[in-house]
């Protein structure tokens, strides 16, 4: 972290909320459209007082119209406004696709770099929350997969503040997934009269290390810190790096930490199959080959729809435990 | 009052300039005439991909647009050409997109089913049936918070009517009043299938169940078609809200070029509209009837409106391809 001098503590959801205040301060073209945005400030509280402060031109209740809304606000974009646009779910990223990935994603291109369109649609993934298999999916590999869009996975408030100012700056449809469980979160972020940001494409070492690599993203940073401090006591060094942004990818931060190591695990929330897991392992196999001593392990969501029963969603999530037995088995060659 | 079935009298165009209407009669024959260009070209193979016609529809994309200002927004469809045209593009810069060439209003990297033109607010053609529909309320949207006094207008044919968007962005663009204008061109077939095979009830009273003034025209009359756009732009201008107009057409091809038969109907039926509903004849006749043109002005124009379409052709064919870098080019804006 950077500036430290006048830092507080902050909540995840303190820290979402200031980069929108800041923001909303400094461009009035940044409106906020949503489910229960405005006079409710948000299901998970992060719009608290933005109403108040903006008014109800720029923070916009709106009808349960997932589609709708990203709609308008891809046509709000194109023509001079600065819309983010709230979906409450990860899940309800389905009924969006069309506005997100054929319209959204493409317009730039299509348009021969005439109409740009500077959205953020903020969404929240991850499991753990007892919500069942429609509010518990984590589908950013989906819109990581499409040219055109950008995907943002902060895991630290100073992170999620950070990021979230780049980008409501940005030209481009960026996707913002928040883990809903990190929301109450607490940690150091500068204070208000730190106007800083964090440029996409810039992974960030959460914990330096000399065995092995753990590349985690979002909530599952915190996995990996766990599962690095029960190593530590067995002398494992394991280095835990966040890529931050899955589109930019820092390949080139990835890669050089894993040439250090030699030795690297993937943990993301999403499915395994197809999954921000395997593009990653992908790109560390093929450009820290002569450096790796194992093959890259990963370690995604189990392949089943999120179950509601508290014993069985907690088998589907990675868990510093089995992060722990992984490590062992890649620094000591087995489990 | 039930505007379906009007006469081009109906419309009285005495009441409107001579250079006025002679200028409607231009675009919808420079519609016709590049669209026709079109087929020819596509059939030589020097079009690659797709393209769907909208001969026939003139009328509506001339009556809409002529009653819009050069910063008012427009969403199209994959039919689109003739919304292009009607905006305000240069025909030389559409033939260089068709060809996919570099000076096209996309680069060529559009084409046919994405041509926009941001100078005059065309926010584009779209493939996705419907999908203009929500992006046009947003400019509207958009238009109304920056307190501009623009509209937007949301062009889609009778095929996008049952497209879940339609109700979300009716809806929240009756809540807020916006300045957008839904005009449906029922052309009356969607794809190979007539409109009552797929579209339930009176369409008019989609609109009319969000309390948006829904109205049902002749969209074979161009002076019709511009009255009725007319009204529901003044209303969008001046804070009103917004309007639905469902305008009766007919497209004279298939739905797209390799819909060549066009086995889903007779040709008699095309026979009837052609030759009884024409937009252009019937316009023409009127002209000539009220004395603005005679039969040789209308010549004069004829082989003007083909030397221009030629002249762009030939901007498009001297066009260059785009150089292969450009692939990479405008997936992210800076």
């Amino acid at each position: 972290m950077s500036t430290l001098t006048e830092a507080r503590e902050i909540t995840f959801a303190q820290a979402v909320n200031e980069a929108l205040r800041e923001e909303m301060e400094r461009d009035e073209k940044i409106i906020i459209l949503g489910e229960d945005v405005a006079a409710a400030g948000g299901v998970w509280k992060l719009t608290e007082g933005l109403l108040d402060r903006f008014g109800s031109d720029r923070v916009l209740d709106t009808p349960i119209s997932e589609g709708g809304i990203a709609g308008l606000g891809v046509g709000a974009a194109m023509t001079g406004m600065r819309p983010i646009v709230e979906i409450m779910f990860g899940d309800f990223l389905t009924l969006v696709m069309d506005q997100l990935v054929n319209q959204a994603a493409k317009m730039y291109y299509m348009s021969g770099g005439r109409y740009r369109v500077p959205i953020v649609i903020r969404t929240t993934l991850g499991a753990g929350r007892r919500l069942a298999a429609q509010h518990s999916q984590s589908l950013h590999a989906w819109l990581a997969h499409i040219p055109g869009l950008k995907v943002v996975l902060p895991s630290t408030p100073y992170d999620a503040k950070g990021l979230l100012k780049t980008a409501i700056r940005d030209n481009n449809p960026v996707i913002f997934f928040e883990d809903k469980l990190m929301y109450q979160k607490k940690g150091q972020v500068p204070s208000s009269s730190d106007p800083y940001t964090i440029p996409f494409g810039q992974a960030d070492i959460k914990r330096e290390g000399s065995d092995v690599t753990v590349v985690a993203t979002s909530s599952m940073v915190y996995v990996a810190l766990d599962a690095a401090e029960a190593l530590a006591a067995e002398n494992v060094s394991v280095e835990v790096i966040d890529p931050r942004t899955l589109t930019p990818l820092d390949e080139e931060g990835l890669v050089s930490s894993v040439r250090k190591t030699s030795r690297c695990l993937v943990i993301d929330e999403g499915y395994q199959r197809f999954g921000v897991t395997a593009e990653i392992a992908a790109v560390i196999s093929q450009k820290a080959f002569y450096h790796l001593e194992a093959p890259v392990e990963r370690m995604g969501a189990m392949d089943v729809p999120v179950p509601f029963s508290p014993v069985l969603e907690d088998q589907t999530i990675p868990n510093a435990d089995r992060v722990v037995g992984v490590v062992r088995r890649l620094v000591k060659g087995n489990g | 009052m039930d505007l379906a079935t009007s006469k081009p009298e109906a419309a009285p165009a005495a009441r409107y300039e001579k250079t006025f209407l002679v200028n409607l009669y231009r675009q919808m024959l420079s519609i016709r005439e590049f669209e026709e260009q079109v087929q020819d070209l596509y059939n030589r193979t020097l079009i690659p991909g797709i393209a769907h016609l909208s001969c026939g529809q003139e009328a509506v994309a001339v009556g809409v647009c002529s009653a819009l200002q050069s910063d008012d927004y427009i969403t199209s469809t994959h039919r689109g050409h003739g919304h292009c045209l009607a905006k305000g593009a240069d025909m030389g810069k559409m033939f260089a997109e068709l060809f996919g060439k570099v000076d096209g209003y996309c680069r060529g990297k559009g084409g046919s089913m994405h041509i926009a033109n941001q100078d005059v607010g065309n926010l584009g053609a779209n493939a996705i049936v419907g999908a203009g529909m929500s992006l046009a309320t947003g400019a509207a949207l958009s238009a109304k918070l920056q307190k501009t006094t623009r509209v937007s207008v949301c062009f889609f044919g009778d095929g996008a009517l049952n497209q879940g968007i339609l109700l979300e962005s009716m809806n929240m663009a009756a809540l807020w009043r916006l300045p957008v204008i839904y005009v449906c061109e029922n052309n009356q077939y969607g794809e190979y299938l007539p409109m009552e095979r797929v579209t339930a009830g009176d369409v008019a009273k989609r609109g009319e169940a969000f309390d948006i003034p829904s109205t049902k025209a002749d969209g074979m009359n161009v002076l019709t078609v511009y009255e009725c756009a007319q009204r529901a732009i003044s209303r969008a201008r001046t804070g009103q809200g917004p309007s639905f107009l469902v305008l009766d057409t007919y497209r004279y091809y298939g739905h797209g070029m390799s819909d060549r038969n066009r086995a889903y109907r007779s040709r008699e039926e095309e026979r009837h509209w052609r030759e009884t509903r024409d937009p252009i004849m019937r316009f023409a006749a009127l002209l000539v009837e009220n004395g603005h043109l005679t039969t040789k002005n209308l010549e004069l124009i004829q082989a003007e409106v083909r030397e221009e379409t030629l002249a762009a052709i030939e901007f498009g064919t001297n066009s260059p391809f785009p150089k292969p870098e450009e692939v990479a080019q405008h997936v992210y804006a800076d």
